[in-house]
């Protein structure tokens, strides 16, 4: 992000090529989550508080190492735990990082109302901008992933920001830093997607994962937080990953065909109401005015 | 204004017998406190439903205080119209009358009202703007209550979230298009019925030309049937 403006294209009084003018550099992140090497530990959950100045909140316990149930508006990282039972008949406990997914098509963004509260970074990182925020909720309507959260005291959304402030200075997410196994990795679409290819063919070839493979969903347009997954044709077992995410139709038609149909029935209605008084004008009662009638005079 | 105004019932003849009381001051007081908040719900809801409207919110103090009172003064619509449904609920009943006179509507429109037989307090096009508005705030109050506590919709009810949002869109475009043609008429086109809704008053003449039946009911007075 920031780079990408201080690229220089000319320089003044400079014989030959600029230096770095041609060079193309990809600028849109990615942060991978291998979740076959993912061990629970939640490093990166309080990595996550640290880095953003949250303090550990209180845990619910439900019979799993879960932290809680899901993120929470100063909870934006949390390892969700499920216990799986596989066709013949042995367990896997499934770990996955759960966190904003950064949609290329952003769910929230599409259905916020207020200006520039969402922003999408061309690095493609989606960030709330609080100062910005009205606090209605849509964007809770509008993403498929349920991870933007409602904050009864500051009454504003609060989600992961892919660690945004740190990305932007060439530092990688918090959470990254703290992976102790190296589950998570971070660099730019493509290195990242080549690597999750590569881990999912290594799933499949050698470790007997005949269903591995990456998930980045296209119904969103793709995401820049991606999974290996042991099992990618069942993302729902890996508490509740949907399989194929989209932004929810009730939106789409609201932010799109709806929008144009009743701005065009709100004006046609008025212009409707405005011709027909200059056609038809108004009903007067005549004897209203005394000129006739029952003979009493207009007050 | 006496103590026998304020109790005074709609129907009551005044002035001499000049002047006939339409709207009774309980009455005209709940369809202003319905008429504002409902104004008010319209201008910031326009303002959270397109950014060139968004200067609405400006209007009333800016998105997060237009946002933090929306739903507080849709609860008083609500309870206003809970109140005016107490209120009028039988006057708004759909009569014979009613139906007789829906058949000349087109003579209505084009201001041709002789041709139209007599009806009661309220004539059809009244009181289908009236039950537009009845299940349009049910309707608004329910999805309304949904996207206000939107994350106590649990997660596995999703779809009652996104349900909430079209229904709460296409009930408030509903109720716009019926206020439009509510306040034209009441201003502009119907003359006497803006003044009517303020100060509860109808001339003799008006209640004849325009609600006969109840003109007939309240003076008992038939001299104008053909």
């Amino acid at each position: 992000m920031s780079q990408a403006t201080t690229k220089i294209v000319r320089m003044s009084g400079h014989a030959g090529t600029v230096p770095g003018a041609g060079f193309n550099r990809e600028y849109d992140v990615c942060k991978l989550i291998d979740t076959t090497t993912c061990i629970g530990c939640k490093a990166c959950e309080v990595a996550c508080l640290e880095w953003n100045g949250y303090t550990f909140s209180q845990t619910t316990f439900d019979n799993s190492y879960q932290t809680m149930p899901e993120t929470a508006w100063n909870y934006w990282n949390l390892i969700k735990f499920n216990e799986h039972q596989r066709d013949d008949g042995s367990m896997m406990l499934l770990m996955r990082k759960d966190q904003c997914m950064h949609c290329e098509d952003p769910g929230c963004l599409v259905a916020c109302p207020a200006d520039a509260a969402i922003v999408q970074y061309a690095n493609g990182i989606v960030d709330f901008q609080e100062g910005n925020c009205i606090g209605c909720g849509y964007c809770v309507s509008g993403c498929p992933f349920n991870i933007p959260k409602f904050s009864p005291t500051s009454k504003k959304v609060f989600k992961c920001t892919l660690c945004n402030d740190r990305v932007s200075v060439g530092l990688e997410p918090a959470c990254i830093k703290a992976c102790p196994t190296g589950c998570l990795h971070f660099g730019t679409k493509s290195e990242m997607k080549e690597l999750a290819d590569t881990r999912a063919k290594q799933l499949r070839d050698v470790s007997g994962f005949a269903d591995a493979g990456v998930y980045d969903p296209d119904g969103v347009g793709g995401t820049h937080v991606i999974y290996v997954l042991h099992d990618a044709k069942n993302p729902e077992i890996y508490g509740g990953l949907p399989k194929n995410p989209t932004i929810p139709w009730t939106v789409r038609i609201w932010k799109g065909p709806l929008k144009w149909i009743g701005n065009l029935a709100i004006v046609g209605g008025i212009i409707g109401v405005t011709l027909h008084y200059l056609r038809f004008g108004p009903k007067v009662v005549d004897d209203d005015r005394g000129k006739n009638g029952d003979g009493h005079e207009r007050r | 204004m006496s103590g026998a105004d304020v109790a005074m019932r709609s129907g009551a003849v005044t002035h001499g017998g000049d002047r006939i009381l339409r709207y009774s001051l309980v009455e005209r007081v709940n369809h202003w406190i319905a008429g504002l908040t409902y104004i008010y719900l319209l201008l910031t809801g326009l303002a959270f439903w397109s950014p060139y409207l968004f200067w609405m919110a400006v209007i009333f103090g800016g998105g997060p205080a237009s946002r933090f009172w929306h739903p507080w003064i849709g609860l008083v619509f609500f309870v206003s119209m809970m109140w005016m449904y107490k209120m009028w609920a039988e006057d708004m009943r759909t009569t014979n009358a009613d139906l007789a006179w829906k058949e000349k509507v087109g003579d209505y429109i084009r201001n041709q009202d002789d041709n139209l037989p007599p009806i009661g307090r309220f004539n059809w096009g009244q009181k289908q703007y009236f039950w537009v508005m009845f299940w349009g705030i049910i309707l608004l109050l329910i999805s309304g209550v949904g996207l206000w506590f939107v994350e106590g919709i649990p997660w596995s009810l999703r779809y009652l979230r996104y349900a909430a949002v079209i229904v709460h869109v296409g009930a408030s475009l509903i109720t716009i298009g019926a206020f439009i043609i509510h306040v034209y008429m009441g201003t502009a086109m119907v003359r006497g019925g803006f003044t009517s809704i303020v100060r509860g008053e109808v001339s003799r003449a008006w209640a004849k030309k325009h609600h006969r039946l109840w003109y007939e009911k309240v003076t008992g007075d038939t001299s104008a049937r053909r």
